[in-house]
């Protein structure tokens, strides 16, 4: 099954906090229940996009490895 | 006679007056609070600062920084120039020039050598920089308060201060937003 994403994020390179910082701020002009994906290379992305997700309610549907990337799935609450 | 030590009535507002309200006045959880008072101007304390800052303020928490003491030098504009009115205070921003872009470590600063270390190795990994934090704080709607009494003792002016930031205020309104918020003193 592919997943409709609403957004596409491509966040690599860039450290901590602005994956966070970029991913908050892209999705704001989202309607509630839109998925975006977002693929990132920061190691501590991993831990700060499920903590993120927890804080702000929004739910992270997938979150795992793909090659050297991080890849974020998360439905806007 | 009672001294003037109670808390004042707040008035009751609806919802609908509650939401014409800017954000932060609006009541919300500690958790979603954030105030830092930001002492120091050193590099090594400021960036963390920011980062913090965005951070929460991308979690969708209210944030507000209140800038103190040195922490108002990065708060200057890069190009003020020597800043203040009397020989101490221009002497002072001398050695200690404002600016985000000038700011010193607190170790290993050698003369400006470390942090220019620090910028390349920020590039390096794609690390925002202080300046790009600085604004992206703006841009989401974090709080930067100068603190009026050191802006008086230091001889720092509100046009000597770089553009967006909120009006100067005193001990008594960052302490009031701080009651019902977490708080970081860097």
């Amino acid at each position: 099954m592919t997943l409709q994403t609403a957004l596409h994020l491509d966040l690599k390179g860039l450290s901590c906090p602005l994956p966070i910082v970029r991913t908050a701020k892209a999705m704001k002009e989202l309607e509630s229940g839109a998925m975006v994906e977002v693929i990132a290379t920061d190691p501590g992305s991993l831990k700060d996009f499920p903590a993120w997700c927890r804080v702000t309610g929004n739910d992270l549907v997938e979150h795992g490895a793909i090659g050297d990337a991080f890849r974020f799935v998360i439905r806007k609450r | 006679m009672t001294i003037g030590l109670d808390r004042p009535e707040i008035p009751e507002i609806d919802d609908a007056q509650a939401q014409e309200l800017p954000k932060w006045t609006q009541p919300e959880t500690k958790q979603d609070r954030l105030v830092i008072f930001a002492w120091s101007g050193d590099l090594d304390r400021v960036w963390p600062t920011l980062i913090l800052a965005t951070t929460a303020a991308a979690s969708g928490a209210a944030v507000t920084v209140f800038f103190t003491f040195w922490g108002l030098f990065p708060l200057v504009r890069n190009d003020a120039g020597i800043t203040g009115k009397n020989v101490m205070q221009k002497m002072l921003a001398v050695m200690n020039k404002g600016g985000i872009a000038n700011m010193g470590l607190s170790k290993l600063d050698f003369l400006g050598m470390g942090p220019w270390m620090m910028g390349k190795l920020a590039k390096e990994h794609h690390v925002a920089s202080p300046q790009e934090l600085l604004d992206l704080a703006k841009e989401l709607g974090v709080r930067l308060v100068p603190c009026q009494m050191s802006m008086d003792m230091l001889g720092l002016t509100r046009d000597d201060l770089i553009d967006g930031l909120e009006e100067p205020a005193g001990a008594m309104s960052a302490l009031a937003e701080a009651k019902e918020a977490t708080t970081l003193f860097i």
